[in-house]
């Protein structure tokens, strides 16, 4: 058992370390792919030198990126088998399918137009060559929806049932990959390459102007970020406004820890900033936050689209007090559905021993018991309701720092376009200006992690909501194994990030020496 | 369509990636030649010529498994979660190939060029001989069990349980799957030199050089390429008598793989024109030092090679994963595959495999049109 836990806990870190690590280079790729095609598309328009010196800049930038993270993209499809062996046979029928049809649709897209774009300048036609530049950008998404369609599918599990006899689930409908939780996940995680494409694009533009170097080819630069960032920022706030409503709906427990909220009422303030108490769970009277500030009805006009709507907190959950179509009512309190997973797990076992021995008629009334009580199947995991409980202050916190820096950036966004287009000597000449745009970068990426973990983070101790635990779900290593591949994989991501920076900056420096104006 | 040739077509889209997965291969054998070159000249030919193409490896073998994921979850599950340790570091040797090009000749690149062709290198050796032991699972399997029910054991729920307690490196230093291994290395590396051949300019002092590389790597692939086949058919084998959820139930068959040979004749025949396709490219090239067509009868016997021995794995009756230590958990195309709903599904988007392939071949002739010259090759890096 002690192993068991170690397994689990380690296996989780390795998971969270190898995604965290993806997604620093994947958002770049989704919007800087783009970004490319663009001022590729400028230039065949305008047959200017200066927007083909611009593309291959910011191309080879790309090209630096990209190959990093497909390195670290291999890690993951492959932890799934290495790491989660028991989720890939629970729910491998379902979740195998959209991984298999990335690589089908996306990946070899990407690959062999990438070497297109990457290789063929000179080779293919320039029209051809804009293809391809366009065929890798959209490959890039391609591949982005299949993944998220299978990450959303994990938090709001559809479109399958359960079979008995292979102790598995099997899809029933496929169309439901992509059900309203699904599309709004794509479209927000794709919209926040672009807002954060837009910010790389314009930091690194700063550096040139910095440097008092190719002026022209930086504000060109900011423009074409400044407006396709703005816009994937402002679609990606929409997007994450549709989130919320969908998070409250499907995952109203995840909602409950991005707010730290422990009892709900009609008209629930959001917290705008706080610090949570540490000492605060579920079964104690202390209280939530040890400061906030909060803002009146918040999160009744976030969550619900209403003001004097009723949000449930983690104790009302665990109570059984919960939103159904819109309608706050008393559901299944997590002490019950411990004990209705447990009796849906005593009927699966019966109806194994059934059909062991052949008898169709205890199968077929062990099934019957197995299919009311399945919805609580992964609860039977658990002892008492704090393990269905999500970490709290990880969530919160991660949760306001993506919301208040992808605030900041919208008014980033706003003077820098300001400056480009009305004050571009002002921007040129005013050193601070240009610093805070290069210190934003960083910052674009910690708002991006930090949505990721509030996604992940907020959704524990699930692989698949409500059916399969994390417990439950790993491969039968032992934990030695996978402490020592943590720690491998750490050290050589650590050491390839630092590679990619280090040239990234190299480049960069070395580009500032060189003429793009013309 | 029925579940059961649902199962056997998508054995057959495996067999298929297998085949194309082991071609691509020629990009890891062209990397084996990196660090012995004498002329940095010629290493900088080999990385421009193949730098083109490691993605489309990578991509192959990234789809393979999520193909592998999505119709035999089973297998995927039973042989990642249990052989931890083999496919761990098929994944880093992997990982190490994916920056290696694009960053080995870049300023600031913090470990040197030298670093990064190591790691070329070590994928081009290493992965190989590690994706041949793995493939030489399918025949000489691993020691494994399986029983569903214990997904209901709260404190030990892994329904696959891998029980050597290397897991992994077992198979590793199994010699059988060595040898295995060892053939697709040297069949990668001559695969490579038939691919820089025909992708480069070469001069005559280059040309000498891949010819004598060629030779020797054609001896040791021949060696351990026979003394597999020779293996492989005298081995017993299992044959699946009945296999459902109710448990699967094996018998152990002498001489299994030779049997399935001569029992399916479109194996017999593939195998046949695709080891004759493979050594026709070897030898012409051998014969005439400027022949730079080799690779396409090799690579294409390379491919029908492959489908053909994946094919003798899993059909007729045979499990593609023999368990040694539960025959009765051995994994069949039978009681591994997805439901008949998801092959379905997944049989209506491979119909866009052809598809796929046919913009490949097109990009393919665009950039291999003309030959990478040393200038250029000098030029993109």
């Amino acid at each position: 058992m002690e192993n068991l836990i170690t397994v689990v806990d380690w296996s989780r870190w390795q998971f969270a370390m190898t995604a965290i690590f993806h997604w620093l280079f994947v958002p770049l790729t989704l919007g800087l792919s783009v970004i490319v095609a663009i001022m590729e598309s400028i230039y065949l328009r305008t047959r200017s030198d200066k927007w083909l010196a611009a593309t291959k800049f910011w191309m080879t930038l790309l090209a630096i990126n990209f190959a990093i993270g497909v390195a670290t993209g291999i890690i993951l499809e492959f932890e799934f088998g290495t790491n989660w062996s028991n989720y890939s046979w629970f729910v491998g029928d379902i979740f195998g399918a959209p991984l298999a049809i990335e690589g089908i649709l996306a990946f070899f897209l990407e690959a062999t137009f990438g070497a297109v774009m990457f290789f063929g300048w000179g080779k293919v036609s320039p029209r051809f060559h804009l293809l391809s530049t366009w065929l890798t950008a959209i490959g890039a998404s391609i591949s982005a929806l299949w993944i998220l369609v299978a990450n959303a599918w994990m938090q709001y599990p559809v479109g399958m049932e359960f079979d008995p006899a292979q102790m598995r689930n099997v899809m029933v409908d496929f169309g439901a990959f992509f059900s309203p939780v699904a599309l709004n996940k794509f479209f927000h995680a794709v919209l926040s390459g672009w807002a954060l494409s837009g910010v790389f694009v314009i930091g690194v533009s700063c550096f040139f102007l910095w440097r008092r170097s190719n002026r022209d080819f930086a504000l060109r630069s900011i423009k074409v970020g400044g407006w396709f960032g703005l816009a994937g920022l402002l679609l990606c706030m929409w997007t994450g406004d549709g989130s919320a409503v969908e998070v409250t709906r499907t995952q109203p427990m995840k909602l409950a820890a991005m707010e730290g909220l422990y009892r709900g009422q009609c008209g629930q303030s959001l917290s705008v900033i706080g610090i949570v108490n540490p000492e605060k769970r579920f079964f104690n009277d202390e209280p939530p936050y040890l400061f906030d500030i909060s803002l009146p009805k918040g999160l009744s006009i976030l969550a619900r689209h209403d003001m004097d709507a009723f949000v449930p907190g983690i104790n009302d959950i665990i109570d059984g007090i919960d939103i159904v179509d819109g309608d706050t009512v008393r559901t299944v309190s997590y002490v019950e559905r411990i004990r209705r997973g447990k009796m849906a797990q005593n009927a699966l076992r019966e109806y194994s021993v059934a059909m062991e021995v052949g008898d169709s008629a205890a199968m077929q009334k062990a099934a019957e018991r197995l299919k009311v009580d399945f919805p609580y199947f992964g609860y039977g995991y658990f002892k008492n309701p704090s393990e269905a409980v999500p970490p709290v202050a990880l969530t919160f916190y991660a949760f306001r720092i993506m919301v208040g820096l992808g605030s900041y950036f919208l008014l980033f966004y706003a003077v820098a376009l300001l400056l480009a287009y009305r004050w571009p000597d002002t921007l040129c000449r005013r050193r601070w200006l240009q610093l805070i745009a290069m210190i934003s970068v960083p910052l674009m990426w910690i708002c991006s992690e930090a949505g990721w973990v509030v996604a992940e983070v907020g959704r524990q101790p699930w692989t698949v909501q409500d059916l399969l635990p994390t417990c439950a779900a790993i491969s039968n290593i032992p934990a030695s194994s996978v402490i020592v591949t943590f720690w491998m994989f750490a050290v050589i991501f650590t050491i390839l990030l630092a590679a990619e920076v280090s040239i990234m900056v190299n480049w960069i420096n070395k580009s500032t020496r060189k003429d793009l104006n013309k | 369509m029925t579940l059961e040739f649902l199962q056997n077509y998508w054995w057959i889209i495996l067999s298929v990636l297998a085949g194309i997965l082991v071609f691509l291969l020629f990009v890891q054998g062209a990397q084996t030649l990196l660090l012995s070159a004498p002329d940095p000249q010629w290493s900088q030919l080999i990385v421009s010529a193949v730098g083109r193409k490691w993605e489309l490896t990578f991509t192959t073998l990234v789809t393979f498994g999520g193909a592998a994921f999505a119709s035999f979850p089973l297998f995927y599950s039973t042989s990642f979660g249990g052989a931890y340790w083999l496919w761990i570091l098929i994944l880093l040797s992997f990982v190490l190939q994916a920056v290696s090009y694009e960053y080995r000749s870049r300023p600031g690149n913090l470990l040197g060029r030298r670093t990064y062709d190591l790691f070329l290198f070590i994928n081009g050796t290493v992965g190989c001989v590690l994706l041949g032991v793995a493939v030489a699972m399918f025949f000489f399997g691993g020691e494994f069990s399986i029983d569903r029910v214990n997904i209901l054991k709260g404190a030990s729920p892994v329904i696959s349980r891998w029980d050597n307690p290397s897991h992994g490196f077992e198979a590793i230093f199994n010699w059988r799957n060595l040898i295995l291994g060892f053939a697709v290395l040297f069949l990668a590396r001559i695969l490579g030199i038939l691919y820089v051949k025909n992708a480069v300019e070469t001069t005559r002092a280059f040309t000498d050089w891949l010819q004598r590389r060629l030779i020797a790597s054609t001896i040791l692939f021949l060696l351990f390429f026979l003394a597999f086949v020779a293996i492989l058919f005298t081995t017993e084998g299992y044959t699946v008598l009945t296999a459902s959820p109710l448990g699967t139930s094996v018998v152990a068959t002498p001489y299994k793989y030779w049997h399935n040979l001569i029992s399916m004749p479109a194996a017999l025949v593939v195998m046949a024109v695709g080891v004759a396709g493979v050594l026709t490219g070897i030898i012409a090239t051998i014969m005439r030092p400027d022949h730079d067509k080799g690779i396409w009868a090799a690579g294409a016997g390379t491919f029908l090679t492959v489908m053909a021995l994946i094919w003798l794995a899993g059909f007729n009756d045979t499990p593609f994963f023999p368990s040694l230590s539960s025959p009765e958990s051995s994994l069949s195309i039978r009681n591994a595959s997805s439901s008949e709903f998801t092959l379905k599904c997944m049989a209506y988007v491979s119909i866009l495999v052809p598809f796929v392939l046919a913009y490949i071949w097109y990009v393919w002739r665009m950039i291999d049109r003309r030959k990478i010259s040393e200038s250029e090759a000098q030029a993109s890096h």
